[in-house]
C-alpha cells in the first residue's frame, strides 16, 4: 500500500509538468500576456517589458520560456501580478482558504444530508417519501446555482429587509467592508447563502447516488444471509447495507472534493465571494499571466491528489481491490 | 417415530402483483422429523423455496403468509420480529443457492462466522473467532484459522459454499434449510458439499430440508421426500418407496424423465407448469397428466395415505402401477 502510494505520488509529478506546460501553451497561444502586461502598462519602458518577460518566462521559444516559469516557480522566485504588482501567494493562499472554508462547509452538509435523504429514499422505494425525495432532488439538480443563488438573495435580504426590517443574510463577501480580524459567526452569516446554494446541488446529486447504491446493496443475496441469522434489522443495515452502499459514494465523493478547489466558479461569482472561482475570474479576464500559472497548478495539484485519495478510500473499503 | 421439529399446516403465500394476486404456496402440509432429511423436489416455481422462506420468515412484507408453521412448539406465523430474530439462527437456519453472492464481500469469513455465533450466545470476540474456526475445520476447510482472516473472492465457490454451511449450523439449529445448495456448483463439488450436510446432519442430529429439483441428488441422501406442484405437496414418502412404486402421475413423471443406465430415450414431462395467477381447477397437474379425467378437475386433492405413501390424486387407486425406479 505505501508503496502504491510513493509510486502514485513520484507519478504526479511528471504529470504536474506535462499538465502545466500544457496550460502554459494555452495561455500563451490563447491570451498573449506580453500584451495584457502593456494593455495595464501603457507607459512601460522597454526595459520593464524585458524584466516582465524574463521573470515569466515568456520567451519566444516556449520550451525554453516554461523552463524558465518553471524554475522561478519551483524556487519561489514568483513574479508579481500584472495589475496592482502584488505578490501572488498572498492572493493565492486567500482564496484558496475561502473556497476550502466554503467547500468543506457545502460538502458536509451536503454530503450529510444527501445520504440520510438517499437511505430514506432506499428504505421503501415507491413510497411518498421516495416520491418526495426523488422529486426534491430532481428540482435540485435541474435549478442552475445562479437562478437559486439569486432567488435566496431576494428572499434572504431583498424581500427579508421589506417585510422584517433587516435582511437575514448577507449576500456578498466573507466580511462587511472594513472588517479586520476572525470572526466565526460573522463568517458563517456571510457565507450561509453561498453554503446553501452549493449544498443543494450536492445534496440533490449525493441522494441519488446513494439511493441506487442502497438499492442494489438490499437486493443482495448477502443481506438475505445477514436476515437470516436472527440479527437485529438495524445492524443488518449498517453494517452489511451501508457498509457496501457506502463504497461507490466514498469513492465518488473524493473526486468531487478535488474539483471544488478549482472554485465555485458561479456561485463566487455571484456572491462576490473572494475564493478560487472568483480568482480565476478576475486574473482571466484581465490576461494576468503571473496569477493565473500558479492558480493552475493548486488546480491540476488537487486534482491529483484527491483521485490518489479516492483510489485509496476505495481499497480501504472494498478488500477486493488491490492496489498493485 | 421421532419427535416432530417443525411442523407445517395449511400455509398459504400470496404475493400482490401488478397482474393481480399471485398464490405461490397453496396449503402445504410438511412435517420434519428431528435428525431426518427430508428432501422436497419439485421443478422452478413450485412454491419449494418460497414455503421454507416463509417458515424462516425472510418473505418481503409485501408476501402475506397465513397458516401454521410449529417450531420446536413455537408458532412461526404471525410471530412478531424480534421473536422471529430470535429463532433464525439459533433453532432455524437456512443455507442458500448462490455461495458467490451469499457472503458479505467486505467482511472476513471469520467475523461473518462470529456474528452468527454472537447473535444467539453470549461469547466474547476471542471465544466466538475461536468456534469460528473449530466450524470451518468441521466444514472441512484447510488452515481454518489462516483461512478464517479471508475475505470470501478468496475463497472457490464450493468452499465458499462451506463457509455458508458453518455459519447456517454454528448454533446448532434443530432444522437446517439448503435451498438447492449445489445447484450453483461443479457435479464434483456438489458431491463433496453434500458429504458436508451429511456429515453435519449426523454429527449434530440436525433435521435438514433439503431444496431441488435434482431427484439424482434426494436418491443419494435423503431419508423422505415431498414432492411439491403448483404450490402443493403432491406426493410424499420414504425415499425407498417413492423411487419403487411412486404413485402419483407428477412423481413418475420425474423419476421417468431422469437418465438411467441402459435407458436409451429419456420421457419428459410434456406441457409447462401452470401460470401461478391463473391456475387450473382442481388438481393442477390435471392439464399434464396421462391419467387426467373429468374428475381431477372438480376438487383440489389433498394428501391421502395409499399404501407406504401419501398422495394427493384422486384416481392413485385406479391407476396402473408403475415401474420401478429403485
Amino acid at each position: 500500500m505505501l508503496r502504491y502510494i510513493l509510486r502514485r505520488l513520484a507519478w504526479s509529478v511528471p504529470t504536474l509538468l506535462i499538465v502545466t506546460f500544457l496550460v502554459y501553451l494555452a495561455l500563451r497561444i490563447g491570451t498573449d500576456p506580453v500584451a495584457s502586461y502593456k494593455r495595464v502598462n501603457p507607459r512601460a519602458t522597454r526595459a520593464k517589458v524585458a524584466e516582465y518577460i524574463d521573470v515569466n518566462g515568456l520567451d519566444p521559444n516556449f520550451v525554453q520560456g516554461y523552463f524558465k516559469w518553471l524554475r522561478n516557480f519551483i524556487t519561489g522566485e514568483w513574479p508579481r501580478s500584472i495589475k496592482g504588482r502584488r505578490e501572488v501567494w498572498p492572493a493565492l493562499k486567500d482564496a484558496m482558504a475561502n473556497t476550502l472554508r466554503l467547500g468543506t462547509a457545502a460538502t458536509v452538509v451536503g454530503i450529510f444530508f444527501g445520504l440520510i435523504a438517499g437511505v430514506m429514499a432506499a428504505l421503501r422505494p415507491g413510497g411518498k417519501r421516495d416520491v418526495f425525495i426523488n422529486t426534491s432532488a430532481f428540482v435540485g439538480i435541474s435549478v442552475p446555482p445562479f437562478i437559486s443563488a439569486i432567488m435566496f438573495q431576494l428572499l434572504f435580504a431583498v424581500y427579508w429587509q421589506r417585510w422584517f426590517g433587516e435582511s437575514l443574510f448577507p449576500t456578498s463577501g466573507v466580511y462587511p467592508a472594513g472588517h479586520t480580524g476572525f470572526d466565526l459567526f460573522l463568517m458563517l452569516k456571510f457565507m450561509a447563502l453561498p453554503t446553501l446554494v452549493v449544498a443543494i446541488q450536492i445534496i440533490a446529486t449525493y441522494s441519488r447516488y446513494m439511493r441506487s447504491s442502497l438499492l442494489d446493496v438490499l437486493n443482495s443475496d448477502y443481506m438475505r444471509t445477514a436476515r437470516s441469522k436472527g440479527i437485529s434489522e438495524r445492524r443488518v443495515l449498517i453494517k452489511h447495507g451501508m457498509r457496501n452502499a457506502l463504497i461507490p459514494v466514498v469513492t465518488i465523493a473524493a473526486l468531487d472534493v478535488g474539483s471544488i478547489v478549482g472554485g465555485l466558479i458561479i456561485t463566487e461569482n455571484i456572491f462576490s465571494y473572494p475564493g478560487m472561482g472568483l480568482y480565476f475570474l478576475k486574473s482571466f479576464g484581465e490576461g494576468d499571466f503571473p496569477l493565473l500559472m500558479p492558480w493552475m497548478v493548486v488546480i491540476v495539484a488537487s486534482v491529483l491528489f484527491f483521485n490518489l485519495i479516492a483510489d485509496i478510500s476505495y481499497a480501504w473499503l472494498d478488500p477486493r481491490i488491490r492496489l498493485e | 417415530m421421532a419427535e416432530k421439529v417443525l411442523e407445517i399446516r395449511d400455509l398459504h403465500v400470496t404475493f400482490d402483483t401488478p397482474s393481480g394476486p399471485l398464490e405461490a404456496v397453496r396449503g402445504v402440509d410438511l412435517d420434519v422429523s428431528s435428525g431426518e432429511l427430508l428432501g422436497v423436489v419439485g421443478e422452478s416455481g413450485s412454491g419449494k423455496s418460497v414455503t421454507f422462506l416463509a417458515t424462516m420468515g425472510l418473505l418481503p412484507a409485501r408476501a402475506r403468509v397465513t397458516g401454521s408453521v410449529i417450531l420446536a412448539g413455537e408458532q412461526l406465523i404471525g410471530a412478531s420480529p424480534k421473536q422471529l430474530r430470535s429463532v433464525r439462527g439459533r433453532l432455524l437456519s437456512m443455507i442458500f443457492q448462490d455461495p458467490l453472492s451469499a457472503l458479505n464481500p467486505v467482511h472476513r469469513i471469520g467475523d461473518q462466522i462470529s456474528e452468527m455465533l454472537r447473535s444467539h450466545q453470549d461469547l466474547s470476540t476471542s471465544d466466538a473467532e475461536k468456534r469460528a474456526i473449530e466450524l470451518l475445520d468441521i466444514v472441512g476447510i484447510p488452515q481454518p484459522s489462516d483461512r478464517a482472516r479471508q475475505y470470501p473472492h478468496e475463497f472457490s465457490g464450493g468452499m465458499r459454499q462451506r463457509v455458508v454451511i458453518a455459519i447456517a449450523i454454528a448454533n446448532n439449529p434443530k432444522v437446517l434449510i439448503a435451498d438447492e445448495p449445489t445447484t450453483a456448483l461443479d457435479v464434483t463439488v456438489q458431491a463433496q458439499i453434500l458429504e458436508v450436510i451429511e456429515r453435519v446432519q449426523e454429527r449434530f442430529g440436525t433435521a435438514v430440508v433439503l431444496i431441488t429439483h435434482d431427484l439424482g441428488v434426494i436418491a443419494r441422501v435423503a431419508d423422505r421426500v415431498n414432492v411439491m406442484y403448483a404450490g402443493r405437496n403432491v406426493e410424499q414418502g420414504t425415499i425407498d418407496s417413492l423411487f419403487d412404486h411412486p404413485s402419483h402421475p407428477y412423481t413418475r413423471g420425474l423419476l421417468a424423465s431422469l437418465p438411467r443406465p441402459g435407458k436409451q430415450r429419456l420421457k419428459p414431462i410434456t406441457g409447462f407448469p401452470p401460470n401461478m395467477l391463473n391456475p387450473p381447477t382442481g388438481c393442477a397437474f390435471h392439464t399434464r397428466c396421462e391419467f387426467a379425467a373429468d374428475i381431477c378437475k372438480g376438487e383440489l386433492p389433498s394428501l391421502v395415505s395409499f399404501g407406504d405413501l401419501e398422495t394427493a390424486c384422486v384416481r392413485a387407486r385406479d391407476l396402473p402401477k408403475s415401474e420401478s425406479f429403485a
